[in-house]
C-alpha cells in the first residue's frame, strides 16, 4: 500500500530532526523544567508554608500541567514560523516536495503532524519529570500528553498556514511577544484564570491555551468530568480545523502558483 | 506504431492577474526528444515549465503531459516526471546522499531500492566522494549535477530542467552538458529552458524560440538559423559611434541586411570573407572585425530586434 503523500513529508521531518533535536529539547522540556523548579517549588514551598492551596491543590500540582500546556503551545509556535519560512522561501524544500507526487496540502499537513508529535514527545519527558518533582499524583496523567500534543496542534495549524502567507520573518518575534507570551501569563497557567478581572475572563476563555491547560490539570489531578474533557477538546479540534483550512489555502497559494 | 507524445500543448495560456505570462502557446514533445524552450528572461519559460511539471494550474488553453490531463493527475503525472528547477532547492540541513534517499521516498520507492539508485546516481553525476559532505559545502556545479541526481530517483519518463546552467561558471557548465549528453544518448526525453543560445545548439533536438509570452518559431536549431538567419555573420566593432554612423551606409551596401546594436554591428552575410574585402576596399575600418557562423542568438535577433541576454 502506497504510503500516504503527508507521512513522507513528515518522514523528511524527521531526517531533518535528527540534526536539530537539541533546540526542541530547549523548549518543550528544559524550559518548562526550569519553571517547576524556580516556580512549582520555590515559590510553590512559600505558598505551602502559609498552608494555603490553589483550587484544593499544592501549587506545584497546579502549575506542573500548565507548564505543560504551555510549553507545548510555545514550542509548537517555534515550530510553526521560522521553519516554514525556510521551507517556502529561505532553503525552499517545499518546492522540492510539490515537484513530486506530494501536493501543498500534503506539505501542510505533514509539517503540522511533525510539530503535534515533537509537542507530544517533548510533554512525555517533561510529564516524567514532572513526576519525579511530585507534580503527578494521579495515573490519569497520561492522557495529559494528548492533551498537551492537542493544545500544541490548535497553534501549529493556524500559524503554520500563517508563516506561508509571509514574504519575510519580520512578524514573528511580533507573534512570539504580543500574542503568545502573554498567553503563557494569563491561560490559568501561573493562576486561575478567576483571579483575573472580570473583564479579562472572557478573553481567557477565548485562548487555546487555557483549554489546553485545563485538560492536562484535570488529567494530572485526575479530576477529568466527560462534559468538561468534550468542551475543551472541542475547542481545540475546531482551532486546529479552522487552521488546516486556513493552511491548505495558504500553502496552495504559496507552494502553487 | 509511433509512441504518443509526452507533451501536448494547445493555446496554453497563464496569467496572473492582468498579467500574461504565457499567452496561448503550441508544443509538442515526442517521446526521446530533447527539446528547449529558448528565450530572454521574461518570457514566459519558467511558467510554461511549472505547468507542465504539474505545480501551477494552467489559466486556459489545452495541456496533457504523459497522455494526462495535469488538473486532473497532477501527483500521478509528478510521479514520473524528473524536476531540475531553476533555484536550487537542496536541503542544506542534510548530506548529499541523505537529499537523493529522502527524494526517493516522496516517491514512496523502496528504501533498499533508493539506497542502490543514490550510489548509482552519485556516480553517474560525479559526486560518489561527496555523498557524506552537507550540501552547503558544495559548489554550484555541484548542487546543480546533485539536483540532476536527485531529479532521476524515480527513473522519470520525461526530465525537465528549468535553466539548467545559469549561474555556473564554464567549466561547471560543460560538466553539467556532458551528464544531460549521456542521458539523451541513453533515450531520454529532455524538456529544457534556456536564455543560453549555445546550450540550446548543444542540447536540443528541435526548440521553439519564446518572447513576451508567445513562441515565435520553431525547429531544429539548423533549420531555425538556415530559416531567419544568413549563413556567416561579420561582427564589427568602431571606434566611435561617429565612426560607426559613417559605415553604415557602405555597410548597407554591401550586406544582405546589418543589425545596429548598442555596442557593435552585425552583417548578415552568405560570403563573410568576400564582403570583409570589399568593405575595406571601401575604407571602411572598424577597431575590431570577426567572421562566423550564424547562431541561434542571431535567429531570435531577427526575428524580435533584441538580444537574448539583456
Amino acid at each position: 500500500m502506497a504510503t500516504p503523500l503527508a507521512l513522507r513529508v513528515a518522514a523528511h521531518q524527521a531526517q531533518v530532526y535528527r540534526r536539530f533535536w537539541r533546540s526542541s529539547v530547549f523548549a518543550y522540556v528544559l524550559s518548562p523544567v526550569l519553571f517547576l523548579a524556580a516556580i512549582g517549588v520555590g515559590l510553590g514551598d512559600m505558598i505551602d508554608q502559609q498552608n494555603a492551596t490553589v483550587d484544593g491543590f499544592s501549587y506545584i500540582v497546579f502549575v506542573a500541567p500548565g507548564l505543560m500546556a504551555a510549553a507545548a503551545m510555545q514550542g509548537a509556535a517555534a515550530d510553526s514560523l521560522w521553519p516554514i519560512m525556510a521551507g517556502t522561501k529561505w532553503i525552499r524544500v517545499f518546492h522540492a516536495m510539490v515537484a513530486t507526487p506530494i501536493r501543498p496540502r500534503d506539505v501542510y499537513d505533514g509539517t503540522v503532524a511533525s510539530t503535534t508529535v515533537r509537542a507530544g514527545a517533548g510533554a512525555t519527558v517533561f510529564l516524567v519529570v514532572a513526576a519525579l518533582f511530585g507534580a503527578v499524583p494521579s495515573f490519569w496523567g497520561v492522557l495529559a500528553i494528548p492533551a498537551a500534543a492537542l493544545c500544541a496542534a490548535a497553534f501549529a495549524a493556524p500559524l503554520t498556514a500563517f508563516a506561508a502567507t509571509q514574504e519575510t520573518d519580520l512578524r514573528f518575534p511580533v507573534i512570539m511577544r504580543l500574542a503568545i507570551l502573554p498567553l503563557f501569563l494569563v491561560s490559568g497557567t501561573f493562576f486561575p484564570i478567576s483571579q483575573l478581572p472580570d473583564w479579562l475572563q472572557p478573553l481567557a476563555w477565548l485562548s487555546p491555551l487555557w483549554h489546553g491547560v485545563v485538560l492536562c490539570r484535570d488529567a494530572t489531578t485526575g479530576t477529568l468530568g466527560p462534559g468538561s474533557v468534550v468542551v475543551h477538546t472541542a475547542v481545540l479540534v475546531a482551532c486546529v480545523a479552522a487552521g488546516r483550512a486556513w493552511g491548505v489555502r495558504s500553502f496552495t497559494r504559496r507552494l502553487g502558483q | 506504431m509511433t509512441p504518443p507524445p509526452l507533451i501536448v500543448a494547445h493555446g496554453l495560456e497563464k496569467r496572473f492577474g492582468d498579467f500574461v505570462a504565457v499567452d496561448g502557446i503550441d508544443v509538442r514533445v515526442e517521446a526521446g526528444e530533447a527539446f528547449g524552450f529558448l528565450g530572454p528572461n521574461g518570457a514566459g519559460k519558467t511558467s510554461t515549465m511549472r505547468m507542465i511539471g504539474c505545480v501551477s494550474p494552467r489559466s486556459g488553453g489545452d495541456l496533457s503531459v504523459l497522455g494526462l490531463d495535469p488538473a486532473v493527475d497532477g501527483s500521478k503525472i509528478r510521479g514520473r516526471l524528473g524536476v531540475v528547477p531553476q533555484e536550487d532547492t537542496l536541503d542544506l540541513e542534510l548530506t548529499v546522499r541523505e537529499n537523493v534517499l529522502i527524494y526517493g521516498r516522496y516517491f514512496d520507492l523502496p528504501r533498499a531500492e533508493i539506497r542502490t539508485r543514490a550510489d548509482e546516481l552519485l556516480e553517474f553525476v560525479q559526486l560518489t566522494d561527496r555523498g557524506g559532505d552537507r550540501v552547503d559545502a558544495l559548489s554550484g556545479g555541484m548542487k546543480r549535477r546533485l539536483t540532476i541526481a536527485r531529479a532521476l530517483v524515480n527513473r522519470p519518463d520525461l526530465l525537465l530542467l528549468d535553466e539548467p546552467t545559469t549561474g555556473l561558471d564554464p567549466q561547471a557548465r560543460h560538466l553539467v552538458w556532458d551528464r544531460l549528453y549521456r542521458l539523451k544518448r541513453q533515450g531520454a526525453t529532455l524538456v529544457l529552458t534556456t536564455h543560453y543560445m549555445d546550450e540550446a545548439e548543444q542540447l536540443c533536438d528541435r526548440l521553439v524560440i519564446m518572447d513576451d509570452g508567445r513562441i515565435v518559431a520553431e525547429g531544429s536549431p539548423r533549420e531555425l538559423i538556415e530559416r531567419h538567419a544568413t549563413r556567416e555573420v561579420v561582427e564589427l566593432r568602431f571606434r566611435s559611434d561617429a565612426a560607426q554612423t559613417a559605415a553604415i551606409p557602405t555597410l548597407r551596401a554591401v550586406g544582405s541586411r546589418i543589425e545596429e546594436l548598442a555596442d557593435r554591428v552585425l552583417l548578415y552575410t552568405d560570403r563573410g570573407e568576400a564582403d570583409v574585402e570589399r568593405l575595406t576596399a571601401d575604407g571602411v575600418h572598424p577597431e575590431t572585425l570577426l567572421v562566423r557562423r550564424a547562431s541561434l542568438e542571431d535567429v531570435f535577433l531577427t526575428l524580435t530586434g533584441r538580444t537574448l541576454e539583456e
